[in-house]
């Protein structure tokens, strides 16, 4: 499937082409630990085994504060 | 995943199992105000300044303080907020118009100390002409901003400054004060600072203490607070990142690792007060500003007399 992923740390959005299906699995995917982020949909907020829909438009927040 | 108490969808998995919005508010509301009763931080007659920022902790804190005292029917006009401009640009000026947003929404007063008009320069402009020093970004601004938290809190007679570091600072401190072996620091942490009472000091409380970063950028985000992600661009270049990368790591490996820390922390800490009255090193007025200092000037009087011999 492919997603429209913000990532709020780097304030860049990146199409990506993933062929997993859970939040779990696109985080193992961009090597991104879980413990520092929050993933959201629409404004939504997703736990890990959410299940992911081709073509969703997803935000990486950063949990840790930039100071 | 459905939350464990009501069956509705689930924003987050804690440790005790996942928990939907409404039941994470009140978990999280919950927590902090039995960490005010528990370490009894704080009393009706109480002058409060709030340490702010205009990051999500401050916010956090500085919203929950207020919610509580007006819970409570205590007085909520003796609550303010002091923020350090410490002169990051364009960090700081940023965070704080988030801040003045927020203060303004919230009803409550806002007071800003700029390092530019208290030391004649800017932490920025402190860096460059500091550059042979060998004085780390983060130590300079620390000892500023404690300095002037400090000084203000007392000019402005708060009986008790409130900050809001949370469970991720302070297992981060704590095992930076280990690895370093600085014993008489780690004494100095907790959720009420400080070993014995000083008359140059204002006493500091963490109500987050107990609440994971996580939980709190939840919390302010399902809260709407006004905060935009901002880097403060030295934040990278300090001890604490690398300390914080391996301990983030540990945790999505290990759950529960920094409550652990904290928790065989908060068990340790009535030795190490204890150890520290000992040495009974209080300390004496620096000679020049009239703060406290250890021995001789304090801290930033000899960061300001090396940036007086930079001119």
């Amino acid at each position: 499937m492919e997603l429209t992923v913000y990532f709020e740390k780097e304030q860049s959005t990146k199409k990506i082409k993933f062929s997993g299906q859970t939040v779990e699995q696109l985080l193992h995917f961009l090597k991104i630990n879980s413990e520092i982020i929050l993933v959201t949909r629409k404004n939504e907020i997703l736990t890990l085994d959410e299940k992911l829909k081709h073509k969703d438009k997803l935000e990486i927040l950063s949990v840790v504060s930039g100071g | 995943m459905r939350c464990l108490k009501c069956q509705n969808k689930a924003i987050i998995e804690l440790q005790h199992g996942p928990l939907c919005e409404n039941h994470f508010v009140f978990y999280f509301e919950d927590k902090v105000y039995k960490t005010f009763k528990k370490y009894q931080m704080l009393a009706p007659q109480d002058k409060i300044c709030v340490a702010v920022s205009g990051g999500k902790d401050s916010q956090t804190v500085l919203h929950l303080i207020k919610k509580y005292f007006l819970k409570n029917r205590w007085p909520a006009e003796n609550i303010f907020a002091l923020a350090i401009d410490e002169g990051i640009s364009p960090y700081r000026p940023s965070t704080l118009a988030d801040l003045k947003k927020f203060c303004k929404k919230e009803k409550i007063k806002l007071t800003i100390v700029s390092a530019q008009k208290e030391f004649g320069s800017t932490l920025d402009k402190a860096l460059k002409k500091l550059k042979n020093a060998q004085l780390r970004p983060c130590h300079i601004c620390g000892v500023w901003r404690r300095y002037l938290l400090n000084k203000y809190a007392r000019k402005l007679k708060a009986t008790k400054i409130i900050t809001g570091h949370n469970l991720d600072d302070e297992a981060q401190a704590t095992l930076m004060n280990l690895f370093k072996a600085n014993v008489n620091l780690a004494a100095h942490l907790g959720p009420v600072s400080g070993v014995q009472e000083d008359t140059h000091f204002v006493q500091r409380i963490k109500p987050l203490y107990f609440c994971a970063e996580k939980e709190t950028k939840l919390y302010s985000l399902l809260q709407k607070f006004p905060v935009h992600f901002q880097e403060c661009p030295y934040a990278e270049e300090g001890y604490r990142a690398h300390i914080r990368n391996f301990l983030n790591d540990f945790e999505q490996k290990y759950a529960g690792t920094k409550q652990g820390i904290i928790k065989s922390y908060l068990h340790l800490l009535p030795l190490l007060k204890a150890k520290a009255k000992e040495k009974n090193s209080r300390p004496q007025a620096c000679p020049r500003c009239g703060e406290a200092a250890n021995a001789g000037h304090c801290k930033v009087c000899q960061i300001n007399e090396l940036l007086k011999n930079e001119n």
